[in-house]
């Protein structure tokens, strides 16, 4: 867990044996050409043992890759990212919090063919272990002129820095471009047109970091009910008390009810892309604000044992915190869900 | 995970759309003598007691099908398939299980053709959550038994043609083996029906009622199941699908017109709609009541696959409970000074339409189980923490 990406060259090189790195993509690129829905089998249970690992930063970016990328650029980056050789990752929200692509303000000078790219990118997973990241930019002040661009890491004008964590399974800091040198054959899509990817790569972001939420949820539930069920109070088990079973109870309701949500957006992605957005902004709002109520509650009904750091919980309390604001906090996602109804 | 229907299913789902385009005029046009036509239409089609088996009259509907037929008629703002809510939900399934061929053969028929109204004798004065401690007695003598106690509770009684009764037959051993379950005709003598009024007001008056029995004679005959048996009815249901798709319609048009509310309001002097916790809120209704859809959906899956679906209806009816006080208190909150005033008058808007949800609400929050009896069952049951 100390490495820059959390976990040992070792054991990334076994996930990618076993076809986790590239699960979505086709096998022509390497991949195991599976969906989002078996996506959301593995995320689960990443998210239930708090694994730290680079997968959903590399799974974003090889889907950004493989989504808007030529054949030319799929045969040129997949390859490597799925085999584990490089790690990706994707660089999209900024300051401010929103989720709304027209906020991206890190510009595109175009420079003979080439683009010069400045700006800074906030939420960047993985930014010291990612040797590829995947950038959104502005060419222009119109809203939704915007471009997605692959740049490498050791290019100049690239400082990638992590910070200390709540959450110390995460890796997480900022991205600062400063005159990156861009050539065309490095932009995915033609730049000025690509708004509505940058909105998809945000849904399935939001779809991953929601998937390791229910796994890490049931882990959270499963942990204290084992609690409730062994400390003796009073007598008897404190689960048998109505002040312990409901909150436990309302967490367990909660649980279903994000991981239906996620369930159906999950099935969006491939079968129903239209209603991705809302489908998607409905599973990560309800599921951080389930989750963040779950990490408080699980510690109160531990009581002072919870406050220790030997105890499991407290990790899952912390990854809540990593959780509530990654491609969109709960505010952000209720009002775009909002918007999107027409209201 | 698929979200698609089958050919086969589409293939009902057009049929069903076909039979409203021709039997279903809509709201504003539908005569006082509609319902009566529009019963026996449906009954024609055997879409009365549709997942009922062939043999006893119903319609054999696999649960897919009784979703889809319940989707679209929700989708049309079709009335209920017949007069016998009660008769239909689980009278009749409990008479197609337990009861011998004579009395499916007295009582299904008039369940099928609106003819009976059933009306559900489970609660009593002492008796609420702890359902399987009743008290209402039945003690044996020849050919009948005979009836002294009290029921409470009871929706619409007034109108009723008979009361499905759990009663104590054995006031020994296990209170959970001495209970069985009588048919007894609301007419029969020593019945007395006085009506409960709620704080609800007008609209919610002749809803309740008090059911006294006092010495009443019931013909054995009249027993559904063996003499012990009624706990295991309580339990039991036929498989009726269980995706809640009716509350969850209720919902998504109580959130359209709340949107609609919220349109029109203002808070602390500025448009409601600009306010972003007003906007968070209803959108957190959106996510509640989508979530409830599509757990409904896993349930119908699970009831597919004949897993066990215990917890999801209490999970369902605790976001309907959630979401029924949640959103008339939000509408109380949109309507501000107009808030305290009941009926149509020029200080209430709307008619006063939205007190009546606002005091209604206990109809559905209290009534088939609180909420905090929903969440023991949830951690009992599926969490597996200690019973109470």
């Amino acid at each position: 867990m100390e490495t820059p990406s959390g976990c040992s060259e070792e054991l990334w090189r076994e996930m990618a044996e076993l076809g986790w790195l590239g699960l979505t993509i086709p096998e022509a690129y390497g991949g195991a050409g599976l969906g989002w829905v078996d996506l959301v089998i593995l995320l689960e249970e990443t998210g239930r043992s708090l694994y730290p690992s680079p997968l959903i930063s590399n799974t974003l970016a090889v889907t950004a890759i493989l989504e808007v990328g030529s054949d030319e650029q799929k045969q040129r980056w997949l390859p490597g990212l799925v085999d584990g050789s490089r790690i990706g990752s994707l660089a999209l929200l900024e300051e401010g919090d929103g989720i709304d692509p027209a906020e991206t303000r890190l510009s595109a000078v175009a420079d003979g063919e080439d683009f010069l790219l400045s700006g800074q990118k906030r939420l960047v997973t993985d930014p010291d272990a990612a040797g590829v990241f995947v950038v959104s930019f502005r060419c222009s002040d119109a809203p939704k002129d915007l471009g997605l661009a692959v740049i490498d890491a050791d290019s100049p004008g690239v400082q990638a820095k992590s910070f200390p964590m709540i959450d110390a399974t995460k890796r997480m800091g900022h991205l600062d471009l400063d005159g990156v040198r861009v050539g065309r054959d490095r932009l995915l899509g033609s730049p000025g047109s690509a708004g509505p990817a940058i909105t998809r790569l945000i849904d399935q972001g939001a779809v991953a970091v929601t998937s390791e939420m229910v796994g890490a949820v049931e882990e959270a539930i499963r942990i204290t009910v084992q609690y409730a069920n062994d400390r003796i109070q009073f007598g008897s088990p404190i689960g048998r008390f109505q002040a312990v079973k409901h909150p436990l109870a309302e967490m367990h309701v909660d649980l279903e009810s994000f991981k239906s949500l996620l369930y159906y957006a999950a099935w969006a992605v491939a079968s129903e892309p239209e209603s991705l957005s809302r489908s998607a902004s409905l599973a990560k709002a309800y599921a951080t604000d389930a989750f963040v109520r779950t990490g408080l509650d699980s510690i109160s009904l531990h009581g002072a044992v919870g406050f220790t750091v030997e105890s499991d919980i407290q990790l899952y309390f912390k990854r809540s915190k990593w959780a509530r604001p990654m491609f969109g906090d709960a505010a952000a996602h209720y009002e775009r869900a909002l918007a999107l109804r027409g209201v | 995970m698929n979200f698609d229907f089958s050919p086969e299913e589409e293939e009902f789902r057009d049929e069903v759309q076909v039979f409203l385009a021709e039997n279903l005029p809509p709201p504003a046009e539908r005569s006082p003598g509609f319902i009566i036509d529009w019963w026996k239409a449906v009954r024609e089609k055997r879409w009365v007691g549709f997942s009922w088996p062939r043999e006893f009259g119903g319609g054999g509907g696999t649960l897919i099908q009784q979703f889809i037929l319940k989707e679209e008629m929700l989708k049309h703002k079709a009335p209920a398939l017949g007069r016998d809510y009660t008769g239909l939900g689980w009278v009749g399934p409990a008479i197609i299980q337990f009861g011998n061929e004579e009395q499916k053969k007295r009582y299904l028929p008039d369940i099928l053709d609106s003819k009976s109204a059933w009306c559900t004798g489970y609660s009593e004065p002492a008796v609420g959550s702890d359902l399987a401690s009743l008290q209402c007695k039945a003690v044996r003598d020849g050919d009948t038994y005979i009836v002294t106690g009290q029921k409470i509770w009871i929706s619409l009684a007034h109108v009723g043609t008979g009361i499905y009764t759990m009663v104590r037959t054995d006031f020994e051993g296990s209170k959970f083996d001495g209970i069985s379950c009588l048919l007894i005709p609301l007419d029969t003598s020593g019945i007395e029906v006085r009506p409960i009024r709620s704080f609800a007001g007008d609209s919610f008056s002749d809803l309740y009622n008090e059911v006294f029995f006092n010495e009443v004679r019931v013909p054995v005959e009249n027993r559904i199941g063996k003499e012990g048996e009624g706990w295991q009815i309580i339990c039991s249901a036929l498989q009726n699908e269980r995706s809640g798709i009716a509350e969850v319609n209720r919902h998504h048009q109580a959130l359209e017109r709340l949107i609609e509310l919220a349109g029109r309001s203002r808070i602390a002097g500025r448009p409601a709609l600009e306010n972003h916790e007003m906007r968070r809120r209803l959108s957190a209704f959106d996510a509640r009541i989508e979530a409830a859809r599509l757990n409904g959906l896993r349930t119908l899956t699970q009831q597919l696959r004949g897993e066990p679906t215990s917890s999801a209806a209490s999970i369902n009816k605790l976001h309907n409970c959630n979401l029924l006080v949640a959103m008339s208190e939000t509408a109380m909150e949109l309507l501000g000074g107009a808030s305290p005033y009941i009926g149509d008058s020029e200080a209430s808007i709307d008619g006063g339409r939205w007190q009546v949800g606002a005091l209604g609400w206990p109809t559905t929050v209290i009534g088939g189980g609180t909420a905090n009896i929903q969440k023991n069952i949830i951690a009992e049951r599926m969490l597996g923490l200690p019973k109470d």
